[in-house]
């Protein structure tokens, strides 16, 4: 089967009044249609530029490489006018403040009406028509007179709802949703996370979901990609990033959170900090942090390398401990 | 254990104006809220944005007044000090607030951020601030060189240790955080959380811990108070608390936390407008258990639960999160520092 995105190598560079510097480097990953994989780290490490590349969404002082497939097409050989088209239509993203990408001045149906009207060449009442079907898919509770809503009547979760009616009016391919429940509550959080798996088995629709919350990709993901500084430190299925990771970064990130059964422990604590990406030392990005680190850490730069049937983690000395 | 801070049937609405300025109802921040903290102790309110937890946290401190009810801090009611008296309690009720970015002044260095506090309740002289923001900034784990830095050069967990440094510098009793923790990342959420920690037990704080995430709480507190739409809906020890939460709205809270494993919501809709909050039993339009009783009476908080059926309910369907096994607890235990004891 085709995935429904396949990124190889992508890399990001911007220019800067210090310099270029690299954003993301190398990162890989596929995914196949109906499937969700995560992308987790820490703030910075490149989980948004990442999905801005593959959206097409870059400012001009970023410059892409690599090779990035949707269904197969090649979308960095595009024009941009192309890539304009598939946006909305065949790839759609959703983002962490709804209320940033919904226009105040037009009701919610009629937002969601000119998305279809672009796309789909329907008409305008036919478009409104189809809005409100899509309100109703993402359980909005009597959809028609919300539909007449401005953004500003809608609760925090509702406003997501139309997000994510929006991205799927056209039933894209892809679907990025970068953070969609960071700023909500965690039990409107929940139903959020629900819907999104519901659609996804409903309209085939493969999602990528940036978090830095290890529950959500516990619950919610076929496969994570665990980024650090730029590059992919980690890929495995969802299940096996918890019960076997092989990063120690991996390993720490899962240490460190917070949880709330089992004995009440000190928590893992990954000492200092990311490195600049302006001087990323030689070696492995983690090293200087890392607590098995040894004196070829600090020289040879590891390459993810495959441990078992999609899974494979970027550190010398892995495997770390065979179980 | 004897209370050092009490507060009694607190009330705080701040009013609705219209375009115009007419009163067009009032937001019921805090409604009726009683609780006590000892020293030594640490207490988190938890509950979801809006619920009132802010707004508690400075009737609290006594930064702002409340339409009714008292606070008492070492069995003095802040209500009644003159503004001046009352600036003078400042010194034994320090907060750190979310945002590190914000809760430090870009213009002030790190020196005089931390020694503002020492001058301004005279508690150092001049000759001997250098020597104390030190020795403040080596307890909160920066190093005396940090002082003569910008804000801007730290990073946000920096930030929040030169915060930290800042609350204790005039030697508090009692220290209010207002989501302490929740603007930074885990890696260094969990150094903040382990440094809070610490600092609380061995100085002896009373701690006062505003939180949304449960897991953070159940790190940090002895006690939770969990609140919705201003009221105190239940309140207990956090390890039974979290382990057999009672009241629905906490049982929601706890297993919408995600990570035990795909399943269904715990509870739909959003959370209502504290402008015109439901009547009776705040959670009853959300509450799946709800009775005709729910709808009109106001539970009241006895035996640690606000609920009509509190003895009637099923008992919790306990959420069981995954559990790390002994490889993973043998690695994890490498990035714990050496010769820190667990
Ligand atoms: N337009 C830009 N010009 C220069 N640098 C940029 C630009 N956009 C992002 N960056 C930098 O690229 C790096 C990766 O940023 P990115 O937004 O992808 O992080 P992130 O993983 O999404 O973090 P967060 O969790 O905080 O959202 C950061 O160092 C950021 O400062
Ligand atoms: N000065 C004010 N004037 C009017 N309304 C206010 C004021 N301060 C708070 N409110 C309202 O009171 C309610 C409770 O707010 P509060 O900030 O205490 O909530 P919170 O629990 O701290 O929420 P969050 O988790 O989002 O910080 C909210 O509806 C808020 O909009
Ligand atoms: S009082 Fe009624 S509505 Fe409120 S939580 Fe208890 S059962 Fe639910
Ligand atoms: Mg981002
Ligand atoms: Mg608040």
């Amino acid at each position: 089967m085709t995935p429904a995105l396949a990124v190889t190598g992508l890399t990001v560079s911007f220019a800067t009044d210090r310099g270029v510097f690299r954003a993301v480097d190398g990162l890989s990953f596929s995914v196949a249609p109906g499937e969700t994989l995560a992308i987790v780290g820490e703030s910075g490490c490149g989980k948004s530029v990442s999905s801005l590349a593959i959206m097409g969404l870059l400012e001009g002082n970023a410059r892409v490489g690599g090779d990035l497939r949707l269904a197969g097409q090649d979308l960095l050989a595009m024009t941009p006018e192309a890539r304009r088209k598939l946006r909305g239509a065949d790839m759609a993203m959703i983002f962490q403040e709804p209320m940033t990408s919904l226009n105040p001045a037009f009701c919610a149906g009629n937002q969601i009406a000119e998305v279809l009207a672009l796309h789909r060449g329907l008409s305008r009442h036919a478009a409104y028509e189809e809005a409100i079907r899509a309100l109703d898919q993402v359980r909005i509770p009597d959809a028609r007179r919300r539909a007449a809503q401005y953004p500003h009547q809608l609760s925090g979760g509702m406003r997501q709802r139309v997000m994510i009616a929006m991205a799927l009016a056209c039933r894209p391919k892809l679907l990025i949703a970068d953070e969609p429940t960071t700023a909500l509550d965690v039990t409107v959080q929940a139903q959020i996370l629900e819907l999104l798996d519901e659609l996804k088995r409903e309209t085939g629709t493969a999602i990528v979901l940036i978090t830095h919350d290890l529950g959500v990709v516990a619950d919610h993901a076929e496969q994570v990609v665990v980024m650090y500084a730029g590059r992919a430190v980690e890929t495995a299925p969802g299940e096996a990033i918890f019960t076997h990771p092989e990063h120690p970064y991996t390993i720490g990130l899962l240490g460190a959170a917070p949880r709330l059964d089992g004995p009440r422990g000190r928590l893992a604590s990954i000492e200092g900090t990311v490195p600049d990406p302006m001087h990323r030392p030689p070696g492995c990005g983690f090293a200087p942090r890392c607590p098995f680190a040894v004196a070829e850490c600090t020289v040879t730069d590891p390459a993810l390398t495959m441990l078992a049937p999609g899974h494979a983690a970027a550190c010398l000395l892995a495997p770390l401990e065979a179980a | 254990m004897t209370a050092l801070l009490e507060a009694y049937d607190l009330v705080k609405h701040f009013p609705v104006r219209d375009a115009i300025g007419r009163k067009r109802g009032a937001v019921h921040a805090v409604d009726g809220v009683s609780l006590s903290v000892a020293a030594g102790e640490t207490l988190a309110i938890v509950g979801e944005s809006g619920c009132g937890k802010s707004t508690l946290g400075r009737l609290l401190l006594g930064l702002i007044p409340p339409d009714e009810g008292q606070v008492r801090f070492g069995g003095e009611e802040l209500t009644q000090l003159s503004p001046a008296a009352l600036r003078a309690r400042r010194r034994d009720m320090q907060m750190i607030f979310q945002d590190p970015y914000a809760s430090l002044d870009p213009r002030q260095t790190v020196q005089d951020a931390v020694a503002e506090p020492l001058r301004l309740h005279r508690i150092v002289p001049r000759a001997g601030e250098i020597a104390r923001v030190a020795s403040l900034l080596t307890r909160v784990g920066l190093s005396p060189e940090h002082a003569r830095r910008w804000p801007h050069e730290f990073s946000g967990g920096q930030r929040q240790r030169v915060a930290i440094a800042r609350a204790l510098a005039s030697g508090p009793r009692l220290i209010l955080g207002d989501e302490p923790v929740s603007a930074l990342d885990v890696s260094v959420q969990a150094q903040v959380i382990e440094l809070l920690r610490g600092l609380i037990s061995e100085m002896g704080l009373a701690f006062i811990l505003i939180s949304h995430d449960l897991g953070v709480v159940r790190q940090i507190a002895d006690r939770v108070a969990v609140m919705y739409l201003g009221r105190i809906v239940e309140e207990g020890p956090s390890e039974a608390l979290l382990a057999a939460p009672r009241h629905p709205y906490t049982r929601a809270l706890r297993a919408a936390v995600p990570g035990g494993g795909r399943r269904a919501a715990p509870v739909s809709g959003d959370v209502p407008s504290p402008i015109n909050p439901p009547s009776g039993c705040r959670f009853h339009t959300r509450c799946p258990h709800v009775e005709d009783i729910c709808r009109s009476v106001v539970p009241p908080l006895a035996d640690g639960v606000a609920c009509h059926l509190a003895d009637r309910l099923p008992p919790f369907a306990a959420v069981v999160d995954r559990q790390p096994n002994a490889r993973l607890v043998r690695l994890q235990s490498r990035f714990r520092p050496q010769g820190d004891a667990a």
